[in-house]
């Protein structure tokens, strides 16, 4: 198992490499001069060719690169153009934080909503309930969640004044865009959850243990339902990752200052350092994330597992 | 104990019955259309398709006429679905804009379906280090998080329509690749294969006659639903301001303007949303579907 | 019936399964009837779809409703009608009363608890011991069905066992609770030959040893030679023999159960030649033939075998047999006609 573990920590070297390169080329990928964009439409050449040394693009490109991972690895992300703090301290004073936290809470409520939906789909099957909750998750998942958002401030704060239509701070500025946030993920967790957990009732073993006298409850929460979770785990996993993209939406929607504002922001005012920074923050949490619930799914999954 | 009549073997198998593929086809068919949500789905589809194709004739306004006069007017007799905030009507803006939706969402999903059925079947199929290396990008396509790969790209590339069909079909590619690598080397290893190698057969022949048509079913199935979140993406990025630029119809664009007069103009940005969800609900229903009938696990 | 109702531990009246499918209905099992006493064993031989599993599964009433319902019938156990039983009071017969054993060992553990965290399920749940004494209880199960090192075992989990093993696990389970009457549906089939071996007589030892009657579900008529005292045939659903273990070897009546006999090759004789086959196929439990249900592969068919099903009749030698054959009815008809479809 340890081994295991090393070697699934070792296999993210080349995705963390090719990570970095793909955000690296990223600005040199642009079409016309990275430069002359960054610096301005009304900068004149002195002031371009400033902003090329500031950036070292004079440098051969794979000088450039190595450069960049020395500098990364030692925190250094460069400097924003727009604000000329440091890239690293922009993200991590308080907007990466913020971000994760949304994701987090969003996550949470994805995990209790989806579960509860899939498990009471699941065990009545075909029942109204069942129905409806499957037509409320095909819903969620189909809805674009930036609609969603303005919807619920329309509804929650314009209307009934519940919570503060934008901002950040206490945890009535979390609940709506948390809810915007993990609506898609409870979906698609009651899904996956229910057909699972579906497939697991249809085993032979829990034919065995009703055979043993066992009750339906214990069948489905003892028997069931631990078997069926195992790979509602790898969807939670991916969850997060897919929440943190969609907190760039979310925290657009209710103005939260967060990394995804951040990237949109940076992204309109053309600072790409700011702009790769960010992406490569967010890639390198969604690698370890993922990394962490590989391990995890192979820990709760050793038993079946025959290799 | 050793001779045991094997009564078993004897017995008629009904899941062997109709190995042909007129009969499968036929099956297909009938649990398709046995199907009531992949019915509505399609339903939906088919409807939407229509509506694009004829929203000139269909649309009442033309889509980006300003009336600044009749701005943000509530659905009436005249503008059925109510005008925006420069006075366009909306009905005609969400008919054009359902071109602008599936064409970005058929036209993005084929081209990263394309993509990703060929590196899949170079990965499968020749293995060693060619495997090795399109495993890796893909992994590293999906190591970025939801929209921000394709954020990332139009970054780069510049917003408009064809930049973001580029953005969203890149994010298709590592599905694709997957499921058609994971294919492929499960056929590669019937023996089958092997003879058919041994009697000189090209290896496109191979593929495309032996490999392909086994992968058509996931594909299909991941196409129909990629559509839908293709939709979604696109709009999202439009939304964003980084995807189609206004005033062209588009609408996740309709969304971020109608966004400011929420309070006001609700209507607004509520009919662009239903719509987006309605063209969405209509492919994942539809997707559900042809997965459940073209899984051969799935009961009668 | 030669045997009075105080010695039977389980007797099956009429029983009819049906399965109701998007085609229609399957008659699984179409009028089922047969009995256990007390400390024997009843062996249930048939093909796959002959619906002698779905028997089984009536018995302890385990079919997935609704698709399979148990339509009519009786089932009484001790005196008591099973099918009359409530939920509640079926779920404390099951596994203490009557056991189950299933087809795949490999399948059929949980995969995630521990064996014996599955043999103290049943004991904690109808013997009502503390986890503590349930535990040592199923390690005593372990070693009983002879797994060696059953301390160790208990602690492991199904993956880390042999098919074998299993098997002997799951015999563990059903018989943890000292039940009266042990269904064991296959319990060899999918094990390897040497192992089944093995298997049977851990059960044949275990079942004189507990005085524990015994109901075996299988297609091999070596298992039914060797561990049965009755035999039921089934043929689509119904049972077309019902006899002593020897007279259905020594003096078979029905045409299937002769043809089966036949098909088994024999050891001791060295002839090269076909071995003899039952012609045809079981036909299509969508569209079962009006008359007996196996007419239509029946050598010795005639006109009134096509129209209409014969009864389950007792013999002079006091056997039951579902044949026109032997009845008076037999010489009155015609010649034999085949009508191979």
């Amino acid at each position: 198992m340890f081994l295991y573990i090393v070697r699934r920590i070792f296999q993210t070297i080349p995705v963390m490499i090719g990570v970095t390169l793909a955000v690296f080329l990223m600005m040199h990928l642009i079409p016309g001069d990275a430069a002359k964009i960054m610096a301005g439409e009304n900068a004149n050449p002195e002031q371009i060719e400033q902003m090329r040394e500031n950036l070292g693009l004079n440098e051969p490109l794979y000088q450039q690169y190595f450069s960049f991972i020395g500098n990364a690895v030692q925190g250094d992300l460069g400097n924003s153009i727009r604000t000329s703090r440091a890239v690293t301290s922009e993200i991590f004073d308080s907007r990466f934080w913020i971000t994760v936290q949304l994701a987090l809470v969003g996550t949470v409520l994805a995990v209790i909503f989806g579960l509860l939906a899939g498990i009471i789909s699941a065990t009545r099957k075909y029942s109204f309930a069942d129905v409806s909750l499957m037509v409320i998750a095909l819903f969620g998942l189909s809805m674009p969640n930036f609609w969603l958002g303005i919807m619920l401030i329309y509804l929650f704060s314009v209307n009934l004044g519940w919570f503060p239509v934008a901002g950040w701070g206490t945890w009535e500025h979390m609940i709506l865009p948390a809810i915007t946030l993990g609506t898609a993920g409870a979906a698609i967790i009651a899904r996956m959850t229910r057909s699972s957990m579906l497939e697991v009732m249809d085993q032979d073993y829990i034919r065995t243990a009703y055979a043993k006298g066992v009750s339906d409850k214990l069948v489905i929460y003892k028997h069931g339902l631990r078997n069926a979770l195992i790979p509602v785990v790898t969807v939670v996993g991916l969850q997060f990752g897919t929440l943190l993209g969609g907190a760039v939406i979310t925290e657009t929607v209710f103005a939260v200052n967060g990394l995804g504002r951040l990237v949109i922001d940076s992204i309109r005012a053309h600072d790409f350092p700011m702009v790769q920074g960010t992406i490569l923050v967010c890639a390198v949490l969604f690698v370890v994330v993922n990394t962490m619930v590989d391990i995890s799914y192979r820990l709760l999954n050793k038993r079946i597992d025959l290799n | 104990m050793d001779h045991q009549p094997q009564l078993e073997t004897m017995a008629v198998n009904p899941a062997r019955v109709g190995n042909s593929k007129a009969i499968r086809m036929k099956s297909f068919y009938k649990k398709l259309a046995k199907n009531k949500a992949a019915m509505v789905g399609a339903f939906i589809v088919i409807v939407f398709s229509l509506l694009a194709i004829f929203a000139p004739l269909l649309a009442p306004y033309d889509p980006t006429e300003m009336q600044l006069s009749k701005k943000l007017e509530t659905p009436s007799s005249e503008h059925w679905l109510g005008t925006d905030d420069k006075g366009r009507d909306i009905l005609s803006r969400l008919l054009y804009g359902s071109r602008i939706s599936l064409t970005v969402g058929i036209l993005s999903t084929l081209l990263g379906a394309l993509t990703g059925i060929i590196l899949g079947v170079v990965a499968g199929y020749y293995g060693r280090w060619v495997d090795s290396l399109i495993m890796r990008i893909c992994d590293v396509l999906l190591a970025f998080p939801g929209i921000l790969l394709a954020l990332a790209i139009v970054s780069v590339l510049g917003a408009s329509t064809t930049n973001v069909i580029i953005a969203v079909a890149f994010y298709a590619i590592p599905t694709f690749a997957r499921i058609v690598r994971g294919s492929t080397l499960t056929v590669k290893k019937l023996e089958y294969i092997d003879a058919i190698k041994a009697m000189g057969a090209r290896d496109t022949r191979i593929i495309i006659k032996h490999i392909l048509p086994n992968v058509l079913s996931p594909i299909i199935v991941q196409s129909t639903l990629y559509i839908a979140s293709a939709i979604i993406t696109a709009s999202a990025l439009s939304f964003l301001g980084m995807g189609t630029k206004p005033p062209t119809p588009e609408w996740g664009t309709m969304l971020a303007q109608g966004r400011s007069y929420v309070a006001q103009a609700p209507h607004i940005t509520l009919f662009p949303g239903l719509v987006i969800l309605l063209v969405v609900v209509g492919f994942n229903l539809f997707g559900d579907g042809l997965r459940d009938a073209l899984d051969p696990k799935t009961k009668k | 019936m030669s045997l009075t109702k105080e010695e039977s531990i389980l007797e099956v009246r009429n029983l009819r399964t049906s399965f109701f499918t998007d085609e229609g209905e399957v008659k699984a099992v179409d009028g089922v009837d047969f009995s256990i006493e007390k400390g024997k064993t009843l062996g249930i031989v048939g093909e796959s779809g002959s619906g002698k599993s779905i028997t089984s599964l009536s018995i302890l009433r385990l079919l997935q409703e609704p698709v399979g319902r148990i339509k009519e019938g009786e089932v009484i156990f001790k005196g008591e009608d099973l099918l009359k039983k409530s939920k509640k009071q079926m779920m404390a017969i099951r596994g203490n009363n009557i056991s189950m054993i299933f087809q795949e060992p490999m399948t059929s553990l949980n995969p995630t608890l521990t064996c014996g965290e599955q043999i103290a399920e049943s004991i904690r749940i109808h013997q009502k011991l503390n986890k503590k004494k349930a535990w040592e209880k199923s390690v005593e199960m372990l070693k009983l069905v002879g797994i060696p090192s059953p301390e160790k075992r208990a602690k492991q989990y199904p993956f880390e066992l042999s098919g074998g093993m299993r098997q002997r696990v799951m015999i563990a389970i059903s018989l943890a609770c000292n039940p009266e009457l042990l269904i064991a549906d296959e319990p060899t089939t999918a094990l390897d030959v040497t192992i089944q071996a093995q298997i049977l007589e851990l059960i044949k030892k275990l079942q004189e040893d507990m005085g524990t009657s015994l109901m075996i579900i299988t297609h091999d008529l070596g298992v039914v030679a060797e561990m049965c005292d009755k035999v039921a045939v089934m043929y689509c659903g119904k049972v077309v023999e019902y006899a002593d273990v020897k007279t259905v070897f020594t003096d078979p009546k029905h045409p299937y159960t002769i043809g089966l006999l036949n098909s088994v090759p024999k050891h001791d004789e060295d002839v090269e030649g076909d071995l003899a086959i039952i012609t045809g196929s079981v036909p299509s439990p969508f569209n079962l033939p009006s008359g007996c249900s196996f007419a239509p592969r029946c050598p010795s068919a005639k006109e009134i075998c096509h129209a209409t099903l014969p009864e389950l009749a007792e013999t002079s030698d006091g056997d039951k047999v579902r044949c026109w054959i032997y009845t008076d009815q037999w010489e009155k008809e015609g010649e034999a006609v085949s009508r191979h479809e």
